[in-house]
């Protein structure tokens, strides 16, 4: 498969209609800059229930779900009219919940600069007390599997992530997949808790400092206060970056609690409102038994109450469909989580910068002080001076030489973190601002459509179906539905 | 034009034996007791319907046209504000019931309500009437109307008892609640073909003072007798049709019943709703201030809730004003109902007992026929003729009032839907707006 930069890359929706199965959500997105996706397509199709042994040699149920690609290429020559027949099928794959997490896993410890796209959540969390929180429940499975689709364009369309060659053995190696991604390592790779818990710490209160610096105006006083500290930092380029994922940070908390109270509270919501339908269903059967004793009234009554059923009954779909929605918010609610991964690399790699810087300081001090014989700071060495007397000048010749050798290595370290720290800084600065204005466009987005919703659950349809076609209803504008 | 000795307002007096007298107002006849001889024909219609220009006899020929008048019938029932039993073009006497005010005195602290009564007829002595009146002159008027005449069902009343630590008697929803149910109860008196002409009525709408001790001695011999039947008598066989009714009343009541009961919940389910939805508008707001581009989206969408929330408090308000009352005013009809359908009873008991001792007697000593048992017989059959009417009439409104108020509500739901429209349709646009002018930003 050729990647050509220049190939043909739109394919209109009819086409896809015609090339995609009837059940698979075909989304064929023509993006600039998107490798992957100029040469395949990309669907999660199915999912299916599987019984097998777990890791405990346990039976468990679990859902599998089918991943079908089919090369652009293949696609293009289908539109030509080839005698072999037109659609070759797609290669497919089944893979299980488990294993897109162990992709992720592996993408967020190898981009550790890119806010990795998140999966579907895992539990039906944000429940509503009518939908069972139930993993084997066949909506929860079909949401679920959208959103797994979701996961695949978004990994695929990405600049960079879409160029992974573990993703590529996702999509298309079936069994083999998991050998390869095992032996990248990457899991050695990964950044211990601990470390990382550490890092946020100290630069948490380094930042304090410099947060503390940078709002105070830049008073000359305040300028040479900093001078005579012991940063380390450049003061500009160092703070304004590091203000810069501060602010970041504190968004991502901020986006994350926000969208986490208002699910709940949406969740609250969708109760409140299931039970007020629903008592509204106990008029049905109410007006039914009035009309019985009724003459003239009987028929009215009658037919007030089938609509009270009506009415009752219609919430079901109402709040399946804003499910979506919530699904959406999900979405970046996690989207939250992997901005602050990153983030919390860049504080990482910041810490780690210092340790190194630090380390290479201390060495060079230590070498002073063997050099010139002047012990500026308690040592061990300085003590066992005192009590037994200077070293024999071969020995410090020796032990100079080690610490040149230390010294060379720590300033290839410091070298090597620097670089670290800023390729980290310049792409992941590329990465949040490509998120940001993402999740501008899919927020937007996310609120027009449930504003469309809302409104079709209001329309007057809705409202003939509870009242009456007997009682007479005021003639009503013709409600005009946008998009 | 009023024939002398006959109070106008009771047709049905027993003046002439009722055999004789076609009840200006009931529908078929149908033989009663045996007594003199009865020569009508018995229509064979078992329903009640009420036709056109049915031929009256009343001993006063001038209220015959304005009898007939008030007959004029519209059985269309889809016809909307036409009251059946009274046509608006032949009233003649409006009433209502306005402009609350509160009377502070050392002793107590009440409301009192303008009566505004208007009127042709002659035995008011003005076209016009002012009076102030508060709930206990009404009491007075309702048990008077019950005491003179007891074969009539009288309107209800709103509830007299509050609790004083639930309700505030002088809260606004409170007042104006009740102010209609009187306003109601008036109007539904003054309709009525007898009711209105009923002394207490006059005094009620023109005295300056209202002299509550001062029994009217109006009563009439029906009246008294009625009301004082004895007690010891036991009903022997209830005519189907007031079984119907009774039967009719008690499932009525029970559905009645139900329907508040769902209603108050669904009143308790909206207001809780109601307290999360504008959480959750306040959300969106409080998200909208991290955000820079999602801010106006955002707040949108708050405000957006916020419309739906105030809207559905209204919805929820006017059902609480509306719908309930009208509910509870109906119960309290049946039992009013219930109520003349026992003295009836009582009535037919009387007269039975009394019909067997003298039947027993003039066997054993030829005794004739007592008058008393005449006069029973007189009473029941102008009783049954009495209820039968006013059954037909209640049963008329009711159809009138539910439809009303089954109309009323789903007009309100529709207003409620609009507004939540309204609320989205806005964010709609002030959202694709916003996506154009970016679109056109971006392509320029």
């Amino acid at each position: 498969m050729a990647e050509n930069g220049r190939q043909e890359l739109v394919i209109t929706d009819a086409e896809s209609e015609q090339l995609a199965g009837e059940r698979s959500l075909n989304i064929v997105v023509a993006e600039q800059g998107c490798s992957l996706l100029r040469r395949m397509e990309i669907c999660v199709a199915e999912a299916e229930k599987r019984s097998g042994k777990n890791a405990v040699n346990m039976q468990e149920m679990f859902t599998v779900y089918l991943i079908e690609t089919r090369p652009m290429d293949a696609v293009a020559e289908g539109r030509n009219p080839a005698p072999e027949g037109r659609n070759p099928a797609p290669d497919s794959l089944w893979r299980r919940y488990s294993e897109f997490e162990l992709l992720r896993s592996y993408l967020i410890v190898t981009y550790p600069y890119i806010v990795i796209p998140p999966l579907p959540e895992k539990r039906a969390e944000f429940v509503w007390h009518k939908l069972t929180a139930d993993n084997m429940d066949p909506d929860f499975v079909e949401r679920r599997r959208v959103g797994l689709e979701n996961f695949l364009m978004r990994v695929a369309s990405h600049q960079v992530l879409s160029n992974d060659k573990i993703l590529y053995h996702f999509l298309t190696d079936e069994h083999g997949w998991k050998e390869v991604v095992f032996e990248t390592g990457f899991q050695a790779k990964a950044d211990s808790r601990l470390r990382a818990l550490s890092a946020t710490f100290r630069v948490r209160n380094t930042n304090k400092e410099v947060i503390n610096i940078t709002s105070c105006g830049g008073s000359p006083a305040v300028f040479l206060a900093w001078a005579l500290s012991d940063f380390l930092l450049t003061f500009s380029k160092g703070t304004r970056q590091r203000k810069r994922f501060m602010d970041m940070k504190h968004y991502s908390d901020e986006l994350q609690s926000h969208t986490s109270q208002l699910l709940r509270a949406r969740a609250r919501v969708a109760d409140r409102l299931y039970g007020v339908f629903k008592v509204h269903g106990n008029y049905g059967r109410v007006f039914s038994e009035w009309s019985a004793i009724e003459r003239e009234m009987g028929d009215g009554l009658q037919s007030a109450g089938h609509h009270m059923d009506a009415y009752a009954a219609s919430i079901d779909d109402i709040l399946e469909e804003e499910e979506h929605y919530a699904d959406q918010l999900k979405e970046y609610l996690f989207y939250a989580e992997a901005l602050r991964a990153v983030c919390r690399k860049h504080e990482l790699t910041q810490y780690e910068l210092e340790v190194s810087s630090q380390d290479l300081i201390s060495k060079k001090q230590q070498r002073e002080e063997l050099a010139t014989g002047v012990v500026r700071s308690f040592s061990f060495k300085g003590m066992t001076n005192k009590l037994f007397g200077q070293e024999a000048p071969e020995q410090r010749e020796a032990r100079l030489k080690l610490i040149e050798e230390l010294i060379a290595e720590g300033e290839d370290t410091v070298k090597e973190k620097t670089a670290e720290c800023e390729e980290h800084v310049e792409k992941a600065w590329v990465d949040m601002q490509r998120f940001e204005e993402q999740k501008d466009k899919d927020l937007r987005e996310a609120l027009i459509h449930y504003a469309v919703l809302q409104i079709r659950n209001t329309s007057v349809e809705q409202c003939q179906r509870v009242f009456p076609q007997d009682v007479k209803l005021k003639p009503y504008p013709k409600v005009f539905l946008p998009l | 034009m009023s024939v002398p000795g006959a109070p106008r307002g009771l047709a049905s007096s027993g003046q002439k034996p009722i055999a004789e007298i076609l009840h200006p107002l009931s529908a078929a006849e149908e033989p009663l007791s045996p007594g003199p001889d009865v020569t009508e024909d018995v229509r064979g219609d078992k329903e009640a319907v009420l036709t056109n220009g049915t031929p009256v006899e009343t001993s006063s020929p001038a209220s015959a046209s304005s009898l007939l008048n008030r007959l004029q019938l519209d059985d269309d029932l889809e016809a909307d504000g036409l009251d059946l039993y009274v046509s608006t073009e032949t009233r003649d006497l409006f009433v209502t019931v306005d402009d609350p005010k509160k009377h502070v005195s050392t002793m107590e602290t009440y409301i009192t309500y303008r009566v505004s009564a208007k009127t042709t007829r002659i035995e008011f002595d003005l076209p016009e009437y002012c009076v102030r009146r508060r709930y206990q002159d009404f009491d007075w008027l309702r048990i008077k109307l019950e005491d003179s005449q007891p074969t009539h069902l009288i309107p209800p009343l709103p509830e007299k008892f509050v609790m004083k630590g639930v309700v505030d008697r002088f809260s606004e929803e409170f007042v104006e609640t009740r102010m209609k149910a009187l306003d109601k109860f008036l109007k539904r008196v003054a309709d009525h073909p007898v009711l209105s002409f009923n002394p207490h009525l006059n005094a009620f709408l023109t005295a300056k003072d209202l002299n509550k001790r001062q029994g009217l001695a109006l009563l009439t011999k029906v009246g008294e007798s009625v009301k004082h039947a004895a007690g010891g008598y036991k009903l022997r066989a209830r005519p189907a049709e007031f079984c119907a009714m009774g039967e009719y009343l008690d499932t009525f009541n029970q559905k009645l019943g139900t329907i508040d009961r769902i209603a108050q919940r669904i009143i308790k389910e909206q207001s809780e709703y109601l307290t999360e939805l504008r959480e959750y508008g306040t959300l969106y707001s409080s998200w909208a201030a991290s955000e820079e581009e999602l801010q106006r989206p955002l707040e949108g969408v708050a405000s957006s809730v916020a419309t739906c929330a105030g809207a559905l408090e209204d919805l929820s308000e006017n059902m609480s004003q509306d719908f309930l009352p009208v509910l509870r005013e109906y119960v309290l009809y049946i039992e009013s109902m219930k109520n003349v359908l026992r003295k009836r009873d009582q009535s037919q008991a009387e007269y039975e007992g009394r019909l067997e001792a003298a039947v027993l007697r003039r066997q054993e000593d030829r005794t004739p026929m007592p008058v008393e048992v005449e006069k029973c017989q007189d009473r029941l059959e102008c009783f049954n003729a009495d209820l039968k009417a006013d059954w037909e009439r209640w049963q008329s409104n009711k159809r009138q009032d539910f439809k009303q108020l089954l109309t009323g509500m789903a007009d309100q739901n529709i207003n409620h839907y609009e507004k939540c429209q309204a609320g989205w349709e806005s964010l709609i646009t002030l959202l694709q707006d916003k996506q154009t002018e970016d679109k056109s930003g971006e392509t320029n």
